[in-house]
């Protein structure tokens, strides 16, 4: 009796061990895999993080990186200045005006999806034909930001429309009773109420414009300079051609020369994008406590 | 006002037809001067010959050897990983690994690159297994947090069954809980996959991007994606068309893709 008992027992056991020996080996590997490739980017990079690393103007000596950051920094706040207000407006027709399940709407989602799983390279081509070429605008500043909005805004539009339809309906009921329409009760009162949600959209956008190469190399070009006109800085030449810090990093290994300046520039960038994604956690954090 | 957010809402569909039209436009001129047969199925690429030859047999061969490689390296460790961040993890190992997860699908495709070519290139050379190895990573994180968030929305009830029925934590996970997730889990692998195919700038600097059928996985291919973007600086006339062709073969496999992935999003709610 004692001895089928334990044979029934034993298969079982094993199972489970087996089973939760494999769950806790993948998340280690994955865990083991992140640690390994940030520690790699800290050991090869941190040692050439010079200060000639930031001078004003790139040239072959310095490798400077700072004329892409900069340029990073004003393609982000032109694509987002694009992206946003269309995204949101969009949300705002999705969530507080269209009538559920009409053909239109579906119509919009189905594009909005569509474009979410575009592939960048594909944004990039289509930059290229439509932008740079058919519009004439060559490879520019401009033809770079315009095609990050594309390539953001199913982004932007999600985030705002889940985080417009998470404010309650109690909210639009009370602005409603006191009178209110119902544009002021839009702006005034469930905007504010979805501001944390649709900048947590913002964050993972400005983080996936900061990591682009693919539809920018043949949008704004590749030339390593800052984005001003010749009045001087507060100037932008919106036609200039510029590289983003990623599009630098690949201009560095094509010419082969600067592998250990790519590793500091590709330290920077994983500091930025760090820095992005905490602001994005703290920002999804202030949701939740929002909601409960 | 109303009609103000109703063309913002529009935006996103003239920008799909825009791209749509624009591909086509210039894309089939080229697969109708070179025959559709020719450039889908001939297997050399060879632009600078005279006549020149532009078949893509080797490209799509490329992309899809690479995105299986990735996806035997990354749909096990990626859909565990999600089991274990949904089932198994204990609150406060959670708060750390999240955030982990999160980095990893932020860190940018270059970043990859950059490690691939240091640490993988080295000992396996520029091949498929380098590329397929690199790409298994990189789309980890959005078949875990897909994945995840399918095994989360299974009712608590199924699991609370299965224990009363008298299986362990552990069987009731994989058998009852993963069966009932199942086509969320499948979409987040139709989403891995679309994100293999599509990605471009890691695996240019990885996959050693010769334009050739590959024998076996330790040798070097080019992917769709890493075509257009190697020579369409330099590229003019048939050429130029042909690389936009190639684009527009890339864009229809990938809203294939993409209509697996809402077929299984649908069949799931």
């Amino acid at each position: 009796m004692k001895k089928k008992r334990l044979k029934n027992k034993y298969p079982r056991k094993y199972g489970e061990i087996l089973l939760g020996a494999i769950t806790w080996a993948a998340a280690l590997l994955m865990t083991a895999v992140l640690l390994y490739i940030i520690g790699f980017i800290v050991y090869r990079g941190a040692p050439y993080l010079k200060p000639s690393l930031f001078s004003p103007t790139y040239n072959s000596t310095n490798v400077s990186l700072l004329p892409a950051l900069v340029s990073t920094v004003y393609m982000t706040a032109f694509a987002l200045a694009v992206a946003l207000p269309l995204g949101l407006g969009a949300a705002i027709y999705l969530a507080e005006y269209a009538r559920r399940g009409h053909k239109v709407v579906r119509l919009i989602r189905l594009a909005t999806e569509t474009l979410a799983g575009i592939p960048s390279i594909i944004h990039g081509l289509f930059g290229m034909l439509f932008f740079v070429t058919y519009l004439g605008w060559g490879f520019s500043l401009l033809a770079g930001v315009c095609t990050l909005a594309i390539m953001i805004l199913p982004l932007i539009m999600r985030a705002s429309e889940e985080a417009l339809l998470a404010a309650p309906d109690s909210y639009r009921e009370g602005a409603f009773a006191l009178g209110a329409g119902k544009l002021r009760t839009v702006f005034r009162i469930v905007l504010p109420a979805a501001a944390p949600g649709i900048l947590a959209g913002v964050i993972l956008s400005v983080g996936r414009i900061v990591g682009e190469t693919a539809a920018l190399i043949y949008t704004a070009g590749t030339v390593a300079q800052m984005p001003f006109a010749e009045g001087g800085p507060p100037l932008i030449d919106v036609f200039a051609s510029v590289r983003t810090l990623s599009v630098h990093m690949y201009a560095l290994t094509r010419e082969g020369l600067h592998t250990n300046e790519g590793f500091a520039t590709a330290l920077t960038l994983l500091a930025v994008v760090m820095g992005i994604n905490a602001a994005a956690a703290w920002m999804a954090g202030r949701v939740g406590k929002n909601r409960s | 006002m109303r009609a103000v957010f109703f063309l913002t809402a529009l935006v996103s569909v003239l920008a799909v037809l825009l791209i749509s039209l624009f591909l086509l436009v210039n894309g089939l001129p080229a697969l109708a001067k070179i025959g559709p047969l020719e450039f889908l199925l001939g297997r050399e690429w060879s632009p600078s010959d005279v006549p020149p030859l532009f078949g893509i047999l080797p490209m799509i061969a490329g992309s899809f050897y690479v995105t299986a490689t990735a996806l035997a390296v990354g749909a096990p460790i990626g859909l565990l990983a999600a089991v274990f961040l949904a089932r198994v993890c204990p609150p406060a190992l959670y708060r750390l690994l999240k955030p982990g997860v999160n980095l990893l699908a932020g860190i940018p495709s270059v970043v990859y690159g950059y490690f691939g070519m240091a640490v993988l290139v080295p000992h396996l050379r520029g091949s498929i297994l380098s590329a397929g190895i690199l790409l298994g990573v990189m789309i980890l994180p959005t078949m875990t947090t897909l994945a995840e968030s399918a095994l989360r929305s299974v009712p608590e009830s199924y699991y609370e069954g299965s224990l009363a029925l008298g299986a362990g934590h552990y069987r009731s996970v994989f058998r009852v809980l993963i069966p009932a997730a199942r086509s969320g889990m499948l979409a987040a692998v139709v989403l891995g996959v679309g994100r293999a195919v599509g990605e471009t700038m890691a695996v240019i600097m990885v996959a050693g991007n010769q334009p050739r059928l590959p024998h076996s996985i330790f040798q070097g291919v080019r992917t769709m994606t890493a075509n257009i973007v190697i020579e369409m600086g330099y590229a003019a006339e048939l050429h130029r068309e042909a690389l936009i062709a190639t684009g527009v073969v890339l864009f229809v496999f990938i809203l294939l893709i993409n209509l697996c992935f809402s077929a299984l999003n649908r069949g799931n709610t």
